[in-house]
């Protein structure tokens, strides 16, 4: 199993640790409805290091990026980012990421922690063909840090210089600790604004300590998920694997057919024409049970759909879920049943995302006791 | 480290006992609700509902997972915690007192002796650690 560099702190700080993908990563640390409000109303920090980030160099690495992702990679400016996909030749999807312009033959790809073995493989294949493409592993040299929530920002402009408060969202920034460069792009997972943060392995526990004695919450990827979840967003694995196509997920913004030739663009073009059969909704729980991964969708006893991902939603306080179901259901307001364990429980289909910053009463919550800070 | 109230019994399912006059008060442990984590859902069995040992008597739901709940007694249940079906937070802040589950009447005394006492169940507990 890899471990980060941040893994003596999460075992110092009494965090419960688990298996994922391969790394050894804390669940959370004082508890995962503590650690999602404390970023909703604050800021919390995540140590996302399992993380995969690849670079890719050289002359025709931008004609490899364009062949291998849904998204025009030539609109990209220096330092900007773009969330994106790649499919494989029927349209499914490989694996969503985050991929950074550094310069016209330097980009840096974020990758899920579960597909890099894949992405290595699946990039390196196609690099024969893009010999002046070079691909380089550099997840295991570096840490990755997330810093997320509405006092994030001024949090990490303290740590690592203030000109990053400047940087507008999905852009890459340079930011200072002790002297050596940090690499901060204005990018999250969470539905809050925030900087997620690439140093070396030997910095990363200062800098993590450093923003932790300024406030923020240390998090771990139970708070990850529910976070997420609220915001809508994607994990793959859950929401989407290799037998859906971006259209289905409601991805479909990410795919610019006319961009020139791409992996899976023919599939892609049908798909479209087609129109899915299966779409992605929002779905909110109307009693108190919770709908999980793989729980079956029913429509009058007949089977409708899956659950993707489900939980309780500790921000919100109700029950909420994301899956696939007919797309002739996929409407608002329609209202479904959930088998929770053999139970019918009633939902109903709603907009996503569930939460959204900053829209009216998304952070007015009814008052409570005093949850712990730091 | 959880605690381990001396007076109580305990099943290796992580639900205490604690027996007062006819009527037996049933619970999970502290061990199992830090495991758990944030309880968010509680399933209990209705007001006379007959429990058998070891058999499940209802679900608890932690923000991360389902798991189900068994009963370390047989018996009748005569209350089931409506303050924790409606506030399952009460199970985390004290899962021996308010964060009580269900009382049962009707038990044999001598299933009792199939349970652990305070002393077993923390060397049980150690045996889990790793």
């Amino acid at each position: 199993m890899f471990v980060t560099p941040l893994n003596p702190l999460h075992r110092a700080a009494g965090a419960r640790m688990v298996e994922f993908a391969g790394w050894e990563m804390p669940v959370y640390c004082t508890g995962i409805v503590a650690e999602h409000r404390a970023v909703r109303r604050q800021a919390g920090i995540f140590d996302v290091s399992h993380m995969g980030r690849l670079e890719l160099t050289g002359p025709q690495a931008l004609g490899l990026l364009q062949w291998l992702f849904t998204t025009d990679i030539a609109a990209l400016r220096d330092d900007q980012g773009q969330y994106t996909v790649l499919c494989h030749l029927a349209g499914g999807i490989l694996d969503d990421c985050v991929l950074y312009r550094r310069d016209e033959g330097r980009f840096l790809l974020v990758c899920n922690a579960s597909n890099r073995p894949k992405l290595l493989s699946w990039t390196g294949g196609w690099q024969r063909r893009y010999p002046g493409a070079r691909l380089a592993d550099q997840t295991r040299g570096s840490a990755m840090i997330a810093v997320q929530g509405p006092a994030a920002p001024g949090l990490v402009a303290d740590v690592l210089g203030p000109g990053l408060l400047a940087l507008p969202r999905f852009h890459l920034g340079q930011g200072f600790f002790q002297g050596k460069p940090v690499l901060a792009a204005r990018t999250g997972y969470t539905g809050e604004d925030g900087f997620e943060l690439v140093c070396d392995s030997a910095q990363a526990p200062a800098l993590w300590q450093d923003l932790v004695a300024r406030g923020a919450t240390p998090c771990g990827l139970g708070a990850r998920d529910t976070l997420r979840l609220e915001a809508a967003l994607h994990l793959y694995g859950n929401d989407m694997d290799e037998s859906r196509d971006p259209f289905s997920a409601g991805l479909g913004r990410l795919v610019h057919l006319d961009k020139g030739p791409f992996l899976g663009r023919d599939a892609l073009v049908r798909l479209q024409a087609q129109g899915p059969a299966e779409r992605l909704v929002g779905l909110r729980m109307l009693g108190r049970e919770i709908a999980r991964h793989g729980y079956l969708i029913l429509d009058g006893g007949r089977r409708a759909g899956v659950v993707t991902s489900g939980s309780h939603a500790p921000w919100l306080e109700c029950n909420i879920a994301l899956g696939y179901v007919e797309s002739r259901l996929a409407e608002p307001g329609t209202r479904l049943q959930i088998d929770v364990r053999g139970r019918r429980a009633e939902a109903v289909v709603v907009p996503r995302p569930f939460y959204r910053r900053g829209a009216p009463g998304g952070h007015s919550r009814p008052e409570e006791t005093t949850q712990r800070e730091s | 480290m959880a605690k381990v109230p001396p007076e109580l019994r305990y099943s290796k399912e992580h639900e205490w006992v604690k027996v007062a006059g006819g009527t037996a008060l049933i619970g999970i442990t502290d061990y199992a609700q830090e495991e758990l984590g944030d309880v968010v859902y509680l399933d209990l069995p209705k007001v006379g509902a007959r429990l058998a040992q070891f058999q499940k008597m209802g679900e608890i739901e932690s923000v991360k997972a389902v798991s189900d709940l068994f009963s370390p007694l047989s018996g009748e249940v005569s209350a089931a915690n409506q303050a924790a079906i409606d506030n399952p937070e009460l199970l985390n802040k004290d899962p021996y007192g308010e964060g009580w589950l269900v009382k049962a009447t009707g038990f044999d005394r001598k299933e009792l002796d199939n349970l652990l006492t305070a002393a077993a169940y923390e060397s049980f507990l150690a045996g889990l650690a790793h």
